[in-house]
């Protein structure tokens, strides 16, 4: 169904009792052509891609559990495009051009709302990096403004300037970040995938993967085996469980991560903002929820919940921040399976399986990336090659030495 | 959660710092043929759902590193031995 003011106006008259399901709920056929793993936001994208700009038939998306269960659903909602690295930037910054024009590209509201992400600095050679990493994202044509501590008191008069620990100096601003409805996101590309004929299939689990001679046949799932000639692997979190379906290991471990929302309050904080030394950022919903989070727990975990330590550090670094939260209550917290990469960075890659490819290790940033990480991965089972601003995520450049770690610590997936 | 640490008992986490897989074996030889095994070491991962040994720091306690068996998909702790002794047991 097209979504319009008219239909709105229609349906209004008949009391709003005859608007459709959004996307079919159809059983599995025996075969498609091509087969994602993942009713998620990068495995719903992927699929919208490929029957919308690659305009190819036989599609289904198989999904465990229901449709966005997983991160989509537990993200922070933040898209962004600051980062510094030659390999990276330009892919997110696609990303970035796509949100801007997502919800006249598949007609739906996706609350895409360009409100700024402001990153503080407390240090003079944390100002040095900030500076460096605005400039890099100038080369590559993203906005970037460093501003000084009268600049970020003027937009935020109530944080804590003179913390004696991690004093406000300053920050980086990207003016065209901000925060998007996420659920709407994985709806809108279910929808806009649906309509084009792709079959979404929900409580569809695969529970192994069947090669011959090297090469994918298809999948046998809890519904039923399905044949398929190429297979995408979009399963985030469980991305090391399903490649090894295929008999591939992957440099990622799984950790947990922990997010938070307040209680509802009046307009408090415009941005996003995130606070440089002490693990923690915030937004506010439309609601009015203080939405925020910090780091991961730090040990690997499938059990999508943390432990008290962790928010007790996430909400002292809030309170450090913005003196004024200590006095609001929480809401509520949960926790994702974060598919940790062992350089902080994705990868959309064949594998060495012929037909199958894989799209993991999105670690923490895996929202950001929905539509672009949809868009080349659809590009790379579509055409065999990378999208161009995708080249650099390899899954092979662990084994060449070719890393692409921003944060520059290595091997090491629980700190990046 | 709470780990039994073998010298000062069963602690909160917060005194703990996790390394990851006690697995991974590193490599006798420093030949480049020996690659393969080096870059397995370093990057490759089971990454299980379910029972999982980890190198574990008593940073905040005894400062002995131990090797806890853990459940990932319930956090539920099976054994804490010290480090010397899993690493016999493995060799």
């Amino acid at each position: 169904m097209k979504y319009s003011a008219f239909s709105i106006f229609t349906n209004a008259l008949s009391g709003h009792k005859n608007w459709q399901p959004a996307w079919r709920n159809p059983d599995p056929k025996p075969a498609y052509d091509i087969i994602i793993v993942g009713g998620g936001g990068h495995g719903l994208a992927t699929a919208y891609y490929l029957a919308k700009e690659f305009e190819l038939k036989n599609i289904a998306v198989l999904e465990k559990g229901w449709l966005g269960s997983g991160n989509i659903g537990r993200n922070t909602t933040i898209i962004r495009s600051n980062y510094m690295l030659p390999g990276n930037n330009p892919f997110y910054e696609l990303s970035m051009k796509l949100w801007e024009g997502l919800e006249q590209d598949f007609n739906f509201n996706a609350m895409v709302s360009q409100r700024g992400v402001l990153n503080l600095y407390h240090t003079d050679p944390q100002r040095d990096a900030f500076a460096r990493r605005g400039n890099a994202m100038r080369i590559d044509g993203v906005d970037a403004e460093l501003l000084d501590r009268d600049a970020v008191r003027e937009m935020y008069p109530h944080f804590d300037y003179d913390n004696a620990r991690f004093p406000i100096r300053g920050g980086l601003l990207q003016r065209r970040g901000g925060t998007v409805r996420h659920d709407a996101v994985a709806w809108g590309y279910a929808r806009g995938s649906d309509m084009r004929g792709v079959d979404i299939i929900q409580n569809c689990e695969v529970k192994s993967i069947r090669t011959e001679q090297g090469r994918v046949v298809g999948v046998e799932t809890s519904r039923g085996f399905i044949v398929c000639k190429k297979l995408g692997l979009a399963a985030a979190g469980h991305s090391s469980e399903v490649a090894a379906m295929a008999g591939i290991k992957l440099p990622i471990e799984s950790h947990v991560l922990q997010a938070f929302v307040s209680e509802g309050l009046k307009p408090f904080i415009d941005g996003v903002v995130t606070f440089g030394a002490g693990h923690f950022y915030v937004s506010q919903s439309d609601k009015g929820g203080l939405v925020f989070g910090g780091d991961l727990d730090g040990y690997n975990s499938y059990a999508r919940r943390g432990n008290l330590p962790m928010v007790e550090h996430v909400v002292e670094a809030g309170v450090a921040m913005i003196p004024a939260l200590s006095r609001i209550r929480l809401l509520r917290s949960w926790g994702g399976v974060m598919d940790m990469s062992m350089d902080g960075s994705p990868i959309i890659d064949k594998t060495s399986v012929q037909g199958i490819y894989l799209n993991a290790g999105w670690c923490y940033g895996g929202f950001k990336a929905t539509p672009a990480s949809g868009f080349c991965f659809a590009h790379l089972i579509a055409k065999d090659e990378p999208q161009h601003t995708a080249t650099a995520y390899r899954l092979d450049r662990f084994r060449r030495g070719y890393m692409l770690d921003e944060k520059g610590q290595g091997a090491t997936p629980n700190l990046h | 959660m709470l780990i039994p640490c073998p010298h000062c008992g069963i602690r909160p986490v917060e005194e703990f710092t996790f390394l990851g897989d006690a697995k991974p074996q590193r490599p006798q030889s420093n030949d480049p043929a020996t690659m393969d095994q080096w870059f397995d070491y370093v990057y490759l991962r089971d990454n299980p759902r379910g029972l999982f040994d980890e190198y574990v720091h008593h940073s905040g306690g005894c400062r002995s590193w131990m090797v806890v068996t853990r459940n990932t998909e319930t956090h539920e702790i099976k054994a804490c031995v010290p480090a010397r002794d899993y690493k016999k047991k493995q060799s």
